[in-house]
């Protein structure tokens, strides 16, 4: 009897012991990142290979940068911020902390995106971002019914009154100055010329007003527009339209006359992370040809990952090549960084738009 | 013996004052020092009543909570119009089995969370959706009809999502109410509207008072609701704070915005409560 529980015992105790061998060389990573970014089958890989656990938490841009600045930037070992949102919220809030460029394997990236990221997120000489997902934003159409939308401002056009759709948020801004033949970029390091195109972007969506259906909030809620027929143009991401256009042949996206809107989404150490060795090493998996092919092809968007293009679906590359012929590819404005204080001026107008009969 | 009184009393203490303290107290008071603070320069800040400032000479602000108010208000009447004949039926006239049932079937949409029933009614009233679909059935309509994104929209999102905090203190005053004493008052020669107006609704009034307190602060403060059946012109008070935590990183203005929230919205409850001549101390006894 005795020997039994012994063994019993010593199992049991073994077990204990591996048990915490295996947490001391393997870290949580707390994940900060969108929807689609960290696939049930990629985690699953990295745990695998790694011993390290993901704990993935979906967000955007504003939450994230709101949840860091709650906790000082706690709480999450790994963010993805867009490249445009470092410089600024680093410079007021401190929410992050400089990046070892050593501990990642560069050959990995593509590098005209990794030397282009990297000088938009350095703050006082130190580098905070590395690229990891891009895309563009611009136009949803129904071909069928909304032939004559072109660019951001032909949502205003009579034919399609009461059946456009987009949001109000500052990429609606941006593309509205630039369809105006205005050049809101040019402007950021001047604040009166901004507040300037800021006021006629804030006339002419004013003016349009009446002919929204609704703004709409989340990917899902336009997605339900779109398919009902309720709404048959929109401003929205080129995922969006690729999904829609997988369902409905004559929805696509658009690439706009004046140009989509590029951005690129980064991985960031938050300034109080704790298992930065598992956040390097989540950043050189991902960043793997085959791995970033997996996360094109959930989440729809291409990454900076060089040489990825090779592993990913036929069907996705044939919607980007439909929608970007190479013309369009050299006319993306590309968000520089926003400099702190400019949410300021555009939520001034977001309200009163917002607020307008 | 004494000494043991004491230290229950302090034991079953100890848990509202964690409450009040941690929970209440010092989140204000760490909100209130936030809402003086103001931006001059890249991370640099002074004290100020700035935010106070802008609250009150925007009038985009000011009218913002003012139509926030207003609805909530008319919400609230609402509600009672309805809630008022249903509870009336639940403690009055239906009788044991049928008694429970129906105040269960006010509970069950309480079930399932706000987002889901918001969702509902937006399947309900789209321009594809069930109302819509049925008029154009029946031949009411010719084409579909758009009943999503305005005001009323917003309101019936309000009153379904508040009907439960009014029927549940509605039942349990008129519940306390003798049968007799409304027997009595129709052999004195009243009728049905003076036996309710002299009778039935004095004797609901604390359970009117707290009903439409919850009610009009539950609409006040409700987020989903007008946003979502709102659309382009929800225009809530809740979401402006909303968008100046998350979406402008601007806490100072959100914090000023909130204590303005707490300071009108009770200046306005304790209006209500002098106009009808009640007290909070009535209504809670």
């Amino acid at each position: 009897m005795i020997p039994t529980q012994m063994k019993h015992a010593t199992t049991a105790m073994a077990l204990v012991f591996a048990g915490l061998a295996q947490t001391a060389s393997a870290d949580t990573l707390r994940l900060l990142t969108w929807g689609g970014y960290a696939p049930e089958e990629v985690v699953e890989l990295f745990e695998a290979e790694t011993g390290h656990t993901v704990e993935v938490t979906k967000s955007n841009n504003e939450e994230m940068i709101a949840k860091l600045r709650a906790t000082g930037g706690g709480g999450f070992d790994l963010a993805q911020p867009s490249q445009d949102r470092i410089a600024g919220p680093q410079a007021e809030f401190g929410i992050y902390k400089p990046m070892d460029l050593s501990k990642l394997d560069q050959t990995q990236f593509i590098g005209s995106m990794l030397s282009a990221t990297i000088a938009n997120t350095t703050v006082d000489g130190a580098v905070y971002g590395v690229p990891h997902v891009w895309g563009t934003s611009g136009l949803v159409t129904d071909t069928a019914n909304a032939g004559s939308v072109k660019d951001y401002t032909d949502l205003c056009n009579a034919d399609v009154a009461g059946k456009v759709s987009y949001r109000l948020k500052r990429p609606t801004l941006i593309g509205f100055a630039f369809s105006m033949g205005l050049d809101p970029f040019a402007a950021y390091g001047d604040e009166a010329a901004y507040k300037e195109i800021m006021g006629k972007v804030e006339a002419k969506l004013t003016d349009c007003k009446p002919g929204v259906k609704t703004y709409w909030g989340g990917g899902d809620e336009l997605m339900g527009l779109m398919r009902s027929g309720e709404v048959v143009a929109s401003m929205a991401w080129d995922t969006g339209g690729w999904k829609l256009n997988a369902d409905n042949a004559d929805i696509t996206f658009v690439a706009p006359a004046s140009g989509a809107l590029g951005w690129i989404d980064t991985f960031v150490l938050p300034a109080k992370g704790k298992s930065d060795d598992a956040a390097y090493a989540w950043i050189n998996f991902v960043m793997k040809p085959e791995i970033a092919a997996m996360i094109t092809n959930a989440a729809g968007n291409f990454t900076a990952s060089k040489g990825a293009d090779a592993f990913v679906s036929a069907d996705l590359k044939a919607r980007y090549q439909a929608s970007f012929p190479p013309e369009a590819v050299d006319k993306i404005n590309w968000y520089p960084p926003v400099p702190a204080g400019l949410e300021a001026i555009e939520g001034g107008v977001l309200d009163r738009v917002k607020a307008a009969k | 013996m004494r000494d043991g009184t004491r230290l229950g009393f302090i034991l079953l203490l100890t848990p509202l004052v964690l409450w009040l303290t941690l929970l209440i107290f010092i989140p204000h008071v760490d909100m209130f020092l936030v809402s003086l603070r103001e931006r001059v320069g890249v991370g640099q800040y002074d004290t100020s009543l700035a935010n106070y400032h802008t609250f009150l000479t925007e009038p985009l602000y000011l009218w913002t909570f003012l139509r926030t108010a207003v609805m909530s208000v008319v919400a609230t009447v609402i509600t009672l119009l309805i809630a008022f004949p249903v509870s009336y039926y639940i403690a009055k006239i239906a009788k044991g089995r049928l008694q429970s049932t129906l105040f269960l079937m006010c509970l069950i949409p309480f079930y399932v969370s706000e987002l889901v029933r918001t969702f509902g009614w937006m399947i309900l009233l789209r321009e594809t959706g069930i109302v819509s679909n049925l008029l154009q059935w029946a031949g009411l309509a010719d084409q579909p009809v758009e009943m999503l994104y305005n005001d009323a929209a917003i309101m019936i999102g309000l009153v379904y999502t508040s009907m439960l905090f009014m029927v549940v203190p509605l039942v349990t005053t008129l519940e306390s109410l003798d049968d007799a004493v409304i027997e009595a008052g129709y052999d004195l020669g009243g009728n049905a509207w003076s036996v309710t107006r002299e009778i039935v609704i004095p004797h609901a009034a604390p359970g009117i008072v707290s009903g439409s307190i919850v009610v009009f602060m539950l609409s006040l403060g409700n987020y989903l609701t007008p946003t979502m059946l709102g659309g382009k012109d929800s225009l809530w008070f809740t979401e402006l704070i909303y968008s100046q935590f998350i979406v402008r990183f601007n806490w100072e203005l959100g914090a000023a915005f909130g204590f303005m929230l707490l300071f009108l919205s009770s200046i306005i409850v304790w209006g209500m409560l002098k106009l009808t001549g009640q007290t909070l101390e009535k209504t809670m006894g």
